[in-house]
C-alpha cells in the first residue's frame, strides 16, 4: 500500500512462487506474505496474478495442490513443490542469476 | 506428465466449470480471511481489517475470469458458448433452419451416396495387396477394341516375359452344382494356375492351384469362395478334400478363399477350377481361340511401363520355339493396362458423369443456402450492429456467423449421411448388372470422411459470403445508420440466383440429352419382336449327356414338353440370345470369295437354333427358305441362313442362296446357304453388328450344353415361367435354369448403364430445378419486401396491378434469362463429358437445349408470380402512412 511497494517484475512471479514453496508447502496467502517478508516489502503479489500463476504451475506439474484442514479447521489449498518443480526452480534461478549479472554489468558500464 | 495434467485439468474445468469456480472462490475467501486476520493482528478493527483484505484480493469475478482465460480450455469454452448461442439463433428461426438443413441434407446426402458408389470402382485401389501392380493384357489385334488373347499367346508370354511375379489366363465357367439341394448354376472361372497369385490372394483353407493342377486332363480340383462355402457346405472347415458334383463331374475342393475376397474380374464368381489347356498347342484346338482374358502381377519395384515395354517387345519379335497361329501373330502388339483402369473402363464414363452431376446438385444446394444466409444476414443487421456497439469485435461477429453456418452444415451433413445410407441402397438396386465392386458399395470410413470434408467445406463456404457482407455492413451501416444499405446484398444474391439457374440448366441439358438418347435407342427395331416372349437359359451336364446326340435328344424332348404347356404358341432353342449379354462369334469363310472376307478378319455371330426360332422371334425371312426339321437330320448337307447384311456384303450380286461356307473350323464339310433373314441386334441396341449365321442346333459339331429357350406365349409371358420351368424339370430335375425373364425386360436391362445414368440425372435435375425456383422465389420475395414503399409510391402515382406484376416478374425473369444463357453455354462444353452415353443425339442437340431453356423460364415465371401477386396487393395508403 505504501509507494515503496512494487509489483512483481514481469515473468519473475513463477520463480518467486517456486522459491517460496521450496522452503515449505503453503497456501496462497502464505506465499504472498512470505514474498513480501523476504523481499522486505519491495515486492507485492497481486492475488489475481497469483491464482493464475498457481494454476499454470500446477498444470505444468511443478507444484501439487491439495485441499487440507488448517489448524483452525478451515479448508485451505496447500501448494507444494514437486520434483520437476525443484528442477525448474534450479534452472530458473541459474537463468535469473545470469541475467541479473549481465544487467548489473551493463549498468556499471554505463555509469 | 504435464500434458496429461493439462488435458485432465482442462477437461475437468470444461465439464465441471461451476465446481472449478467454487473452488477458486473458496480459495480466495480463505485468502481474504487470512489477510483480514493479519490486518486485525496489526491492530485494525475487524471491519477495517475485512475491508483492507477485500481491497487486497480485489474482485473475485475478475480473478475468476483471469484464471479461466489463461487456460487452453477457455478457447473451447468460448466456442461452446458460441455454439450454444448459434443453436439458439437457429432454433429461433425454424423456417430458415429447416429449409437450409434439408437442402444441405439433400445435397450432401446425394453426393455422399454417389461417392460411395463410385469410390470403390473409380478411386479406391482394388482390394488386393499391391493392387497397382496388377495389369490386364489384351491382344491389340483390331484398332478399336481390345481382343481376348489365345492360350498360345499366354503360353509364349508366360515363358518369355520376366517382369511378372505371376501371369494368368482365364475364362468364365458356369458349372451346375448338384447334390442335396436343387441344382444350382454357379458363376465361376477356369483359371491358369497363377490366377490367385497374380491377384495376391491366397486361400484361407486348403491350398492354391499349382502347376500340376493346370495340365491337360489334369485332376478335377476346385477352389470356392467363402460365400459358397457357407451357403452350400455349411461353413464346414473339413470341406477341403471333399468332393462336389459340378456339371456331372466329381471335383475335389482343395481350397476356400478369404471371406472378403472380391473378384473384380468376375464379380459373381464363386468357384474356380484350373484351365487345363493343352500346352503342346494343337493348331486346331481351343488353344488358339481368342477367348481368354489375361492378368499379370508386375514384379515389385518395376513400373507398369517397363512390363508393358517388355511384352510389346516380345510381341514384335517372334521366336521359332513359340510358333504363332496366323490370327494370333501379335502384329499390332498387346494392350497392357492397370487392372483398375481395365475393369472400370466400361462404367467410367457413366460414373464420372453421374458424379459430376451430383456435384452440380451439391453446388446448387450450397448456393441456395448461401442465399438464405444472406437474406437472414440482412434481417439480422440490427442484431449485429447492437453487438458491435456493445463491444463485440468484427472478428468475433464473423466467427459467430461462421460457427452458425458450420452448425447448420453439420446438422445438414448428419441428416445427409442418413439420406446417403438410404440412398446407397437405392443406388445399388439401380446399378447395372456386372458392375465391378458392387459389393463394396456402402457407407464406410472413406465415405464418412468424404461427407465430413464436404460438410466442413460447405459450412465455411456458406458462412463466408454472409460473414463478409455483415462485416462490411458493420463498417458502412453503423456509420450511415441506415437500413437500406442493401446494394451489395442485392447484387450478390442476384448473382447467386443466376448461378443457380445456370447450374440447373446444365443438369437439365444432361438429363434431356440422355432422355432423348433412350428414346432413340428404344425406337430402334432390334430385328425381332420381344413382346409376348418368355426366355430362360438351361444348362445341362456334359458328363450326363455325352455327345451331340444325347444333348439334342434332351433339348428336343424338353422343347416338346414346353410346347405342350397351355398358353405357349411356339418355342425354340438358341445357342445365344440377342440383347442378353451372350456373345459368340466365329470366322466366316465363303467358298466363292474366301480371301476377301478372310482378309479383313470377318467373323459372324453364330446362332445354333432349332427350327421354330424364327417363328418365335419374328425374325423375317428375306430370301430363300427358313430352317425346318429336315435340316436337323444327320444325313443331309448342313443348311444355314445368313443375316441380310452378311449376305449383301459377301455376295453384293445378291446370289447368296446355294453358296458354300465354313463357320469356325475350316476342315469340316461345307455348309450350304439356304436362306437370308433380317438383321438382329446382339450386343446392344446401340451397336450395329449385323453379320450372323444361323446353323441347325443339331448339326453343330460340338453340342451347346447351355442354350436359351425362347417361348412365344398367348398370355403374359411371366405368368408361364413357373409351369415352363416345371415342364423342363419334369424331364431332369438336376439341370439348372437361369435368367428367366420376359424378353421385353431383358431388352430394357440391356441398356442398364444408360438407364442408370438417366434415372440419376433426371432425379438430380428435378431437385436442381426445384432449388433454383426456390432461389428465385426467395430473392424476389426479399426484393418485394424491401421495395414495399417504392411499389406503394408507384401505385399511388397510377401504376396498375399489371404494371407492378410486370415489374416484379420482369425482374425475376431477367435473372432467369441470364442464368439460362450462361447455363446453356456451360452445358455446351460440359455435355461432352456424357458424349459416350449418348445415342443418336449430338451433345449440342438444339431441340434439347431449346426445350430445357423454355421449361426453365416457365418454371421461373411461376416462381416469380407469387411475390409479384403479393406486390400487386400492396396498399399504397398503408405503406405511405408512416
Amino acid at each position: 500500500m505504501g509507494d515503496s511497494n512494487t509489483d512483481v517484475i514481469q515473468g519473475t512471479l513463477d520463480l518467486l512462487i517456486l522459491k517460496t514453496l521450496s522452503l515449505e508447502p503453503m497456501h496462497g496467502f502464505g506465499i504472498t506474505r512470505r514474498v513480501e517478508q523476504i523481499s522486505r516489502g519491495v515486492f507485492k503479489v497481486n492475488p489475481g496474478s497469483l491464482m493464475v500463476a498457481l494454476q499454470r504451475l500446477e498444470r505444468a506439474g511443478y507444484v501439487n495442490a491439495e485441499w487440507t484442514q488448517t489448524e483452525n479447521s478451515r479448508r485451505a489449498r496447500i501448494y507444494s513443490l514437486t520434483r520437476s518443480g525443484r528442477k525448474q526452480l534450479d534452472e530458473e534461478t541459474a537463468d535469473w542469476n545470469r541475467r541479473a549479472a549481465a544487467i548489473a554489468r551493463l549498468l556499471k558500464a554505463e555509469g | 506428465m504435464s500434458i496429461w495434467r493439462q488435458l485432465t485439468r482442462g477437461a475437468r474445468a470444461i465439464v465441471r466449470a461451476s465446481q472449478a469456480d467454487r473452488e477458486l472462490d473458496e480459495e480466495l475467501r480463505q485468502y481474504e480471511d487470512e489477510a483480514a486476520a493479519e490486518y486485525e493482528g496489526k491492530g485494525l478493527s475487524p471491519d477495517a481489517a475485512r475491508r483492507a483484505a477485500r481491497l487486497d484480493v480485489g474482485s473475485h469475478l475478475a480473478t475468476r475470469e483471469a484464471v479461466r482465460e489463461s487456460a487452453w480450455e477457455s478457447v473451447v469454452m468460448t466456442v461452446l458458448r458460441d455454439l450454444r448461442y448459434a443453436a439458439r439463433r437457429l432454433r429461433r428461426a425454424p423456417g430458415f433452419t429447416i429449409i437450409s438443413a434439408l437442402t444441405l441434407a439433400l445435397g450432401i446426402g446425394a453426393t455422399t451416396a454417389i461417392f460411395s458408389a463410385v469410390n470403390p470402382i473409380l478411386f479406391a485401389p482394388l482390394p488386393y495387396p499391391g493392387a497397382s501392380r496388377v495389369v490386364s493384357i489384351w491382344d491389340a489385334r483390331t484398332e478399336t477394341t481390345p481382343v481376348a488373347v489365345t492360350f498360345g499367346t499366354f503360353r509364349e508370354l508366360a515363358e518369355r516375359a520376366h517382369s511378372f511375379d505371376a501371369l494368368s489366363a482365364f475364362k468364365p465357367w458356369q458349372p451346375a452344382l448338384t447334390g442335396d439341394a436343387r441344382a444350382e448354376r454357379l458363376d465361376g472361372q477356369r483359371v491358369s494356375a497363377g490366377y490367385f497369385r497374380a491377384l495376391g490372394i491366397a486361400p484361407v483353407l486348403g491350398r492354391d492351384f499349382d502347376a500340376r493342377d493346370d495340365v491337360v486332363n489334369g485332376p478335377n480340383v476346385a477352389i470356392i469362395t467363402a460365400g459358397l462355402w457357407r451357403r452350400r457346405f455349411g461353413g464346414d472347415p473339413s470341406v477341403v478334400g471333399k468332393a462336389a458334383t459340378l456339371s456331372g463331374g466329381l471335383f475335389t475342393i482343395v481350397g476356400v478363399l478369404p471371406p472378403g475376397f472380391d473378384d473384380v474380374l468376375a464379380p459373381t464368381a464363386e468357384i474356380y477350377a484350373p484351365l487345363q489347356y493343352d500346352a503342346s498347342l494343337p493348331s486346331d484346338g481351343r488353344e488358339w481361340g481368342h477367348h481368354l482374358r489375361m492378368i499379370g502381377r508386375v514384379h515389385d519395384g518395376l513400373s507398369i511401363d517397363t512390363a508393358r515395354n517388355e511384352l510389346i517387345a516380345i510381341a514384335a519379335h517372334p521366336v521359332v520355339e513359340f510358333r504363332r497361329a496366323p490370327w494370333a501373330g501379335l502384329e499390332n502388339g498387346l494392350i497392357v493396362n492397370s487392372l483398375q483402369r481395365d475393369v472400370s473402363r466400361s462404367v467410367r464414363p457413366a460414373l464420372l458423369a453421374i458424379f459430376g452431376a451430383v456435384l452440380l446438385l451439391l453446388l446448387i444446394a450450397v448456393v441456395n443456402v448461401t442465399n438464405l444466409m444472406l437474406a437472414r444476414g440482412a434481417e439480422r443487421r440490427g442484431e449485429f450492429a447492437m453487438r458491435a456497439a456493445l463491444g463485440a469485435g468484427r472478428s468475433r461477429i464473423v466467427r459467430q456467423l461462421l460457427i452458425e453456418s458450420l452448425l447448420l452444415a453439420t446438422v445438414g451433413g448428419a441428416a445427409g449421411v442418413a439420406v446417403a445410407a438410404g440412398g446407397v441402397r437405392a443406388v445399388v438396386a439401380l446399378t447395372p448388372p456386372g458392375l465391378p465392386r458392387a459389393a463394396a458399395i456402402g457407407v464406410d470410413g472413406a465415405v464418412l470422411l468424404f461427407a465430413l470434408a464436404v460438410t466442413v467445406t460447405i459450412g465455411v463456404v456458406v458462412g463466408v459470403v454472409p460473414a463478409f457482407q455483415v462485416s462490411r455492413d458493420l463498417v458502412v451501416g453503423l456509420r450511415e445508420h441506415s437500413s437500406r444499405v442493401t446494394g451489395g446484398h442485392r447484387f450478390v444474391r442476384r448473382a447467386l440466383v443466376v448461378a443457380e439457374v445456370a447450374l440447373a440448366i446444365v443438369l437439365l441439358v444432361g438429363a434431356g440429352l440422355l432422355l432423348r438418347s433412350m428414346r432413340h435407342l428404344f425406337a430402334i427395331a432390334p430385328g425381332f419382336d420381344p413382346s409376348q416372349v418368355l426366355t430362360m437359359q438351361v444348362q445341362i451336364a456334359a458328363t450326363k449327356y455325352r455327345g451331340p446326340d444325347a444333348a439334342s435328344r434332351f433339348f428336343a424332348a424338353a422343347l416338346e414338353r414346353v410346347t405342350a404347356v397351355p398358353g405357349v404358341t411356339a418355342a425354340a432353342w438358341t445357342s445365344q440370345l440377342p440383347l442378353s449379354g451372350d456373345f459368340d462369334k466365329y470366322g466366316a469363310f465363303f467358298e466363292s470369295s474366301p480371301n476377301e472376307l478372310r482378309a479383313d478378319d470377318q467373323s459372324a455371330l453364330r446362332y445354333a437354333v432349332t427350327s421354330r426360332y424364327f417363328d418365335v422371334m419374328h425374325v423375317p425371312l428375306r430370301r430363300g427358305r427358313l430352317l425346318d426339321d429336315r435340316d436337323a437330320q444327320p444325313n443331309v448337307p448342313v443348311a444355314v441362313l445368313l443375316s441380310e447384311s452378311l449376305a449383301r456384303r459377301a455376295f453384293p450380286g445378291g446370289n447368296a442362296i446355294g453358296q458354300h461356307m465354313h463357320l469356325g473350323a475350316t476342315n469340316g464339310p461345307w455348309f450350304t446357304v439356304v436362306g437370308v433373314v433380317g438383321d438382329v441386334k446382339q450386343a446392344s441396341l446401340a451397336i450395329n453388328e449385323p453379320d450372323a449365321v444361323y446353323v441347325p442346333a443339331a448339326r453343330w459339331e460340338y453340342p451347346d450344353y447351355v442354350r436359351s429357350l425362347v417361348v412365344r406365349t398367348r398370355v403374359d409371358p411371366s405368368s408361364l415361367a413357373a409351369s415352363i420351368k416345371a415342364a423342363i424339370w419334369s424331364l431332369d430335375p438336376d439341370e439348372p435354369i437361369v435368367r428367366v425373364a420376359a424378353y421385353d425386360d431383358l431388352v430394357t436391362r440391356s441398356e442398364a448403364q444408360r438407364r442408370f445414368a438417366l434415372l440419376l440425372f433426371e432425379a438430380f435435375a428435378v431437385v436442381a430445378v426445384t432449388l433454383a425456383a426456390i432461389g428465385i422465389y426467395g430473392v424476389l420475395s426479399g426484393a418485394v419486401g424491401e421495395r414495399t414503399r417504392e411499389i406503394g409510391v408507384r401505385t399511388a402515382l397510377g401504376a396498375s396491378r399489371g404494371d407492378v406484376i410486370g415489374l416484379i416478374v420482369g425482374q425475376g425473369l431477367a435473372l432467369a434469362v441470364a442464368g439460362v444463357g450462361i447455363g446453356l453455354a456451360i452445358a455446351a462444353v460440359a455435355s461432352r463429358v456424357i458424349a459416350t452415353l449418348l445415342f443418336g443425339v449430338s451433345p449440342l442437340d438444339p431441340a434439347t437445349y431449346a426445350v430445357v431453356a423454355v421449361a426453365l423460364i416457365v418454371i421461373a415465371s411461376v416462381a416469380c408470380l407469387l411475390p409479384a401477386l403479393r406486390a400487386a396487393r400492396i396498399d399504397p395508403i398503408e405503406t405511405l402512412r408512416v
